[in-house]
């Protein structure tokens, strides 16, 4: 297992880049669901005023 | 050929339906094929006989790489749509590629930079394919800026519409730059001549996570476009049943 974690020395190189890919993956899909969240948020705000008006 | 098909994708209710069915078909593959390319790449294959484990980096560098290219191909091809065919739909999905392309070619630069110091001896040379990919970065953020600049979402489609057209040519540039320049970069050892320069054992791996983030990107991508088209059409009477379906109406 402390081989495979070591990965030949290079450890330090290869787990922050599959991180970094990791990340990129979870953090796009939270992007796009608060973009999404945020225009349907503006949408009924817009909605509530019309009606208010 | 009809192409009726297309010109209903041009109705922003149509295609916010469609978009929310299409994603899950497109979210499951990705998240499978991910795993299984990540698991084969890094735990199974065999370390590479010059670079011995660093080369591992590839699973992730190459196929974010991919997408980069990808998502700015996609984005040049929806804005000369809306530009064309004057369509709002194609506008908003090419405004949603640039933020997923620009965190791809981020994630490409950065992984490449931490292949590269083991491998090179340096984080950063200034070469043509290095280079090349830094301006792809550079033309997604100057989308993205240059979206943000402009308060009228007409002009702002269709003046980053050009921009976009104009910045494809770094595509081919970036694709042949290790071929017509002396680069550091290592040339094509996926798809080229004589097949792959790996075993199947690498090669497979690297191809089940390239298609894992192809699904990966479209999903993402539709679900930005979704929300790009809610935004400008908030207004919009379709909008009210997605938003309040429970609520009479006044």
């Amino acid at each position: 297992m402390i081989e495979f974690l070591s990965m030949s020395g290079y450890a330090a190189y290869v787990w922050p880049s599959v991180g970094l890919g990791i990340a990129l993956l979870l953090l796009n899909i939270h992007w796009a669901r608060r973009l999404h969240g945020q225009a349907k948020s503006e949408a009924r705000r817009r909605l509530a005023a019309g009606r208010e008006a | 050929m009809n192409w009726a098909w297309f010109h209903r994708f041009g109705s922003p209710p149509y295609f916010y339906s469609v978009a929310g069915k299409i994603i899950p078909w497109l979210a499951w593959p990705a998240g499978l094929l991910i795993v299984a390319g990540l698991w084969g790449g890094i735990v199974m294959a065999p370390p590479d006989y010059q670079q011995s484990d660093a080369a591992r980096i590839m699973y992730v560098h190459v196929p974010a790489a991919y997408v980069a290219l990808m998502s700015y191909t996609v984005m040049a091809i929806a804005a000369t749509v809306g530009l064309i065919w004057r369509m709002k739909v194609a506008h908003a999905a090419a405004a949603a590629c640039a933020p997923i392309g620009a965190s791809f070619a981020a994630v490409c630069l950065l992984t490449g930079m931490l292949w590269g110091q083991p491998m090179w001896g340096t984080y950063w040379a200034w070469d043509p394919r290095l280079v090349s990919v830094l301006v792809l970065f550079f033309f997604f953020l100057g989308y993205i800026g240059l979206r943000g600049a402009i308060d009228d979402v007409s002009r702002a489609d269709r003046t980053s519409a050009v921009l976009a057209i104009v910045g494809f040519v770094n595509v081919p540039i970036i694709h042949f730059s290790v071929i017509w320049w002396n680069s550091i970069h290592q040339g094509p050892s996926l798809i080229r001549k004589g097949g792959p320069a790996m075993p199947a054992s690498m090669w497979v791996p690297l191809v089940l996570v390239i298609f894992g983030f192809t699904f990966y990107f479209y999903a993402v991508m539709l679900m930005r476009t979704r929300a790009e088209v809610l935004r400008r059409d908030r207004g919009g009477s379709w909008v009210r049943d997605i938003v309040a379906p429970q609520e009479p109406l006044p």
